[in-house]
């Protein structure tokens, strides 16, 4: 077949670009064959009853964690270039679609299972295809299928949310095989130590309510060591490059804000006191990272932008992240202002430094979930310390997760981005890049005739 | 005095742009068009080819000042080919240019380019 391309070059290319394609479908085809013969057991007889408030409620997280993808597609779109705005909202899409696949072939199994090789991860084979929980209830009485489909969610937003630092200047095909090998070896491990029953940080009691350093602080950390090896984009920061729809963005960011609800309220695998709480705790601290943002914009240039409420909001959400569930409201208010303040810090300190961290994937997602992560042990719940600790004695087991968090996710994205740099190829060349990922790598464009950019 | 206009591939304006500074051409109006000559441009949506009758271009205006005509032409065509020139690069059109006036100053002539 591919001696039938029109010359030596267009051959070459096509095989380039079929190896890692072909490479995905043989270990799933080889996953299928492993799987197959022990893929009809009798179904288990479901151990605990269905409580269906609950379910119903969890079901709902699920579809709206989903709901903040689009919704971050539309956040970062907006914030590019108009030559770039497909290629980066596919970035979002591109996780559903190979994390969707990957989280119930192999993913879960690996995030959820018993430890292996040392606690470093999970490991169930019996989890892969998700073929022992088809029927099973958890103790919490949610079906563990329902238990999988939630957290698969948080599994498609976290490389999602790398895609921000690099923006506007990787390859698709390289972003696919990178966001793949990230959710298996840097996610799924991060995702095992926090929040299987048997993982370390876990047992050392570290409160992640929903993902503060699971999610926010890995997608950061990754994000800033992605920025920086992959090098800056053409022109920056000398050329001002304006994003190319605010209203985008600003839809985004309110679809986030709705989806938040499910990633954190959701996160309490109940519906009940707790959830209302986390619940709670998310709104009051996204409204305070926006009023927060506003007013600092407010006092440095004069004006109060979009932008900034957009920033604000997002800060207020990734810093509630880890504490949504332990902290009461005025905490909740104190974290999101915090937020803000040391978001706003970072994204100046990042502009003096030069570096193009793009969408400021670190500036807030890093930032901000470091903070949470730490602070709340100021602010958890009277009575609600994991072993009756001080405040401080928590403080020093969060610094231990958060510390770990940033140390591998550091270490292995290093790894895997230059594997991936030196044989698919993820950064863009200068061409490439001049023309836009749109036109260069989905040969498409946006908008009709609107404004260049 | 001439009026320099050229119709070029969108995805080489920031090529063209980048040229056009190195070569100290500063002052470009640029704006979005359509338009076609020989060249058609299949896009895929959904997997089907799709041929616009009108394709998307972009159109620089330069007034320049008699030297300055040719290094411009050097400069676009320098950028705005694809490989050695394909159909659809585009087409460069030097028109002569009667008066430039600069508004804020009202100051006429080739200083007011």
């Amino acid at each position: 077949m591919l001696a039938a391309r029109t010359g030596p070059v267009a051959g070459r290319v096509e095989a380039r670009a079929a190896l890692p394609a072909l490479g995905l479908l043989a270990v799933l085809a080889v996953t299928i064959v492993v799987a197959l013969p022990a893929s009809s057991p009798a179904p288990l007889p479901p151990q605990h009853a269905v409580d269906t408030g609950a379910t119903a409620w969890m079901l709902a997280s699920t579809a709206l964690v989903l709901l903040m993808v689009p919704g971050l597609a539309m956040f970062y779109g907006g914030l590019v270039r108009t030559k770039n705005v497909l290629g980066t909202m596919m970035h979002s899409f591109a996780a559903m679609a190979i994390i969707g696949v990957l989280w119930v072939t192999v993913g879960f199994a690996l995030a959820f299972g018993p430890n292996a090789l040392g606690g470093w991860i999970g490991w169930d084979p019996g989890h892969v295809f998700l073929r022992n929980i088809d029927a099973t209830v958890g103790s919490d009485g949610i079906p563990d299928l329902v238990f999988a489909m939630f957290q698969g969610k948080f599994a498609i937003i976290a490389p999602a949310l790398i895609a921000g630092a690099f923006a506007e200047r990787v390859r698709f095909r390289g972003y696919g095989v990178f966001i793949a090998l990230w959710s298996l070896l840097v996610y799924a491990p991060l995702c095992h130590w926090v929040w299987a029953s048997d993982g370390w940080l876990y047992r050392l009691g570290a409160i992640d309510f929903a993902g503060g350093t699971v999610v926010h602080i890995s997608a950061g950390v990754s994000g800033l060591v992605a920025a920086l090896y992959l090098g800056s984009r053409r022109g920056y920061p000398r050329t001002a490059m304006h994003p190319n729809n605010l209203v985008m963005t600003l839809m985004g960011v309110g679809l986030l804000w709705v989806g938040w609800f499910g990633f954190n309220a959701g996160s309490s695998l109940a519906s009940g006191v707790k959830t209302a709480q986390a619940l709670t705790a998310t709104q009051a601290a996204a409204a305070a990272g926006a009023l927060a943002w506003v007013c600092i914009e407010a006092v440095h240039h004069r004006k109060a932008t979009s932008l900034g409420v957009a920033s604000g909001i997002l800060a207020g959400l990734v810093v509630i992240t880890p504490a949504a569930g332990v902290v009461q409201p005025a905490g909740a208010i104190a974290l999101g202002f915090v937020a803000s303040g040391l978001c706003y810090g970072a994204i100046l300190l990042k502009n003096r430094l030069g570096y193009d961290d793009t969408l400021d994937v670190f500036g807030v997602h890093g930032t901000a979930g470091i903070a949470g992560a730490l602070l709340l042990a100021f602010f958890v719940r009277a009575g609600e310390m994991p072993d009756g600790r001080s405040a401080l004695v928590q403080l020093a087991v969060q610094a231990t997760g958060v510390g770990a968090t940033i140390v591998y996710a550091a270490v292995a994205t290093l790894v895997l981005l230059v594997a991936v740099n030196r044989t698919v190829g993820l950064r863009l060349g200068a061409a490439g890049e001049m023309a836009g990922l749109d036109h260069e790598l989905h040969g498409e464009h946006a908008y009709g005739l609107l404004n260049l950019n | 005095m001439k009026l320099i206009v050229a119709i070029i591939q969108p995805d080489k304006f920031e090529e063209v742009h980048q040229s056009l500074i190195d070569n100290e051409i500063f002052r470009i109006t640029v704006s979005r068009v359509t338009g076609h000559g020989q060249q058609e441009d299949p896009e895929l949506y959904r997997g089907q080819e799709v041929r616009p009758n009108l394709l998307p271009k972009v159109r620089l205006e330069i007034g320049v000042n008699d030297a300055f005509v040719e290094p411009t032409i050097e400069a676009i065509l320098r950028a705005a080919r694809h490989g050695d020139g394909t159909v659809g690069d585009g087409k460069i059109f030097v028109l002569p240019l009667e008066e430039a006036i600069r508004i804020r100053t009202g100051e006429r002539g080739g200083s007011a380019i």
